[in-house]
C-alpha cells in the first residue's frame, strides 16, 4: 500500500483556516470569560469581559463564514459545541487554564500582538467578506494589544511580588509560542491564493515588539531557542482543553434543543 | 385590520430615526451609522441594511428586533432586516450632531479617526488626551480601556473629580 498525499482543494484549505482562526479566539475567549465577576478589580472585571466578548464574536463570525464555505448545513453553534477536542486545532496557548491575572495579561499580550500582525496582512486577503472580517476585527485587537501591553508594562515594573509572578508567567508561556508561527500544507496553499498569510514574515518584527515591551517592563526575554510545544493544527492538545470543552459544550449537547426564552 | 401600504424610502428613514440604540438611549440608530441602507424593490418589499458596531455586541440583536418592531408599528408590509458586513462600522459615521448629543449626555465624543497604518506601534506608548464632557478640562487620565459597552473607554476628569466615558474611535 503506498500512501498518498491527497491534494488540498481550495474549500478545504478556506475551511480548515478559518476554523484555525475561530478555534484560537472561541477557547481564549471561552477561558478570559472565566474572568467574569471574579477580575481583580471592577474596571479590569470588565475589560476582560469586553475582551471575551470580542474574542466570542470574532470567532462566531469566522463560524459562520465557515459553515457557508462547507456547505453541508452546519451552522456557527455546530462549530463550536458538536466537535470533540482532536477536532479543534486552536493553538495549545489559548487553551491553558487561566492562571492568575498576571498569566492572563501575559498571554493576551503575546496572542494580540501576533493577532495584530497577522490581522494587519489578512485584512488585504483576496477574498471581500472574510478581508472585511478582518479589517474589522483588527480595530477591536489593537485595543487588546494596547489593554495588555500596559498591563504588563504595570505588573513588571510593579511591586516585587507582581514583577515576579508576571515574569514566571512569560516563563511558563514561553514554550507555546513557538506554535504561533507553525505553518503547513494549508498556509501554503492559502499564501499562494492571496488568502493567507506568511507568518515568517513578520515574526521579526513581533518578536521586536515582545523583547521591547519586556525589556521597558523591567522582565527578562525567556530563551527564544528552548523546546517548543507543537501539534495543535493537527488536533493535538494539553489536557486542559477536554476540560474546557466538558464545561463549555455540556447543556448544548445534554439538551441539543434547549433555547434562551 | 391594519392595512398595508407601499411606503417611501424617506419614510422608512423616518421610521429608522425612531429606533434608538439600546445602551445610548439619546442616539438613533441612524445618527450612530448603524441603519446604511434602504432599498425598495419593484413589489414595494423594503430591505433595510444594518452594519453592527463591534463584532461581540449584544445590542445587535435586541437593535434588529427594534427595527423589525418600529416597521410593523408602522404598517410596512413585506420587509426584511439583514446584517451588512460589506463595509466596517466606525464612528466617522456619526453625525456631528450625535456628537454633540453624547457630550451633553456625560460621554466624550470619538474624534476623527486618523489612519494609524504603521504609526500605531508607535502610538501603543502614548495615551490620547480626552476632554471631559462635563467641564470641558484636558486634566483628564484613562482609567481603563475598556468601560460598561465595548465601545466605551473609562477616563477620570481631575479638573471636576468625576469620572466619565470616552466613545472609543475606530
Amino acid at each position: 500500500m503506498t500512501t498518498e498525499t491527497k491534494e488540498l482543494t481550495k474549500q478545504e484549505a478556506f475551511l480548515a483556516y478559518l476554523l484555525r482562526l475561530a478555534d484560537d479566539r472561541l477557547i481564549l475567549g471561552q477561558r478570559m470569560s472565566e474572568w467574569c465577576g471574579h477580575g481583580p478589580q471592577l474596571e479590569e472585571d470588565l475589560a476582560m469581559a469586553n475582551m471575551a466578548l470580542d474574542l466570542i464574536g470574532h470567532a462566531t463570525a469566522l463560524y459562520e463564514y465557515a459553515a457557508e464555505i462547507e456547505d453541508e448545513g452546519h451552522d456557527e453553534d455546530y462549530f463550536a459545541y458538536f466537535r470533540d477536542d482532536r477536532e479543534f486545532t486552536n493553538l495549545q496557548l489559548c487553551e491553558l487554564p487561566k492562571g492568575d491575572f498576571g498569566f492572563t495579561i501575559a498571554r493576551q499580550f503575546l496572542f494580540s500582538a501576533f493577532s495584530y500582525f497577522q490581522y494587519e496582512r489578512l485584512k488585504d486577503a483576496n477574498d471581500e467578506q472574510f478581508a472585511g472580517m478582518m479589517n474589522k476585527h483588527l480595530k477591536e485587537i489593537k485595543y487588546h494589544l494596547r489593554h495588555s501591553r500596559e498591563w504588563v508594562l504595570r505588573l513588571g515594573d510593579g511591586t516585587e511580588e507582581s514583577h515576579e509572578r508576571i515574569q514566571e508567567s512569560f516563563d511558563e508561556l514561553w514554550m507555546y509560542i513557538g506554535e504561533l508561527f507553525y505553518m503547513d500544507e494549508v498556509d501554503e496553499f492559502m499564501i499562494k491564493e492571496g488568502l493567507g498569510v506568511d507568518s515568517s514574515e513578520f515574526k521579526k518584527e513581533w518578536k521586536k515588539l515582545v523583547e521591547d515591551t519586556l525589556t521597558e517592563a523591567t522582565l527578562t526575554v525567556p530563551d527564544w531557542d528552548q523546546f517548543m510545544m507543537s501539534g495543535s493544527r493537527k488536533g493535538i492538545h494539553t489536557e486542559h482543553l477536554g476540560h474546557l470543552l466538558a464545561q463549555m459544550q455540556f447543556l448544548r449537547r445534554s439538551y441539543p434543543d434547549a433555547e434562551w426564552k | 385590520m391594519t392595512t398595508l401600504q407601499l411606503h417611501t424610502e424617506d419614510q422608512i428613514w423616518d421610521y429608522l430615526d425612531e429606533v434608538m440604540d439600546p445602551e445610548i438611549p439619546v442616539l438613533n440608530i441612524v445618527e450612530m451609522g448603524i441603519a446604511r441602507k434602504v432599498e425598495i424593490d419593484e413589489q414595494g418589499k423594503v430591505l433595510i441594511k444594518i452594519t453592527p458596531t463591534y463584532s461581540g455586541c449584544p445590542a445587535m440583536n435586541a437593535i434588529e428586533k427594534s427595527v423589525r418592531e418600529k416597521m410593523v408599528e408602522k404598517a410596512v408590509g413585506e420587509f426584511d432586516v439583514k446584517l451588512d458586513f460589506s463595509e466596517t462600522w466606525t464612528t466617522d459615521w456619526m453625525t456631528d450632531e450625535a456628537k454633540v448629543k453624547l457630550k451633553d449626555y456625560g460621554i466624550a465624543p470619538p474624534e476623527k479617526t486618523e489612519d494609524e497604518g504603521v504609526d500605531f506601534l508607535k502610538s501603543l506608548s502614548s495615551t490620547k488626551i480626552v476632554p471631559c464632557p462635563y467641564c470641558d478640562s484636558f486634566e483628564t487620565e484613562l482609567v481603563s480601556q475598556f468601560g460598561s459597552t465595548a465601545c466605551k473607554s473609562q477616563y477620570y476628569c481631575n479638573g471636576c473629580d468625576q469620572p466619565f466615558e470616552h466613545f472609543k474611535c475606530i
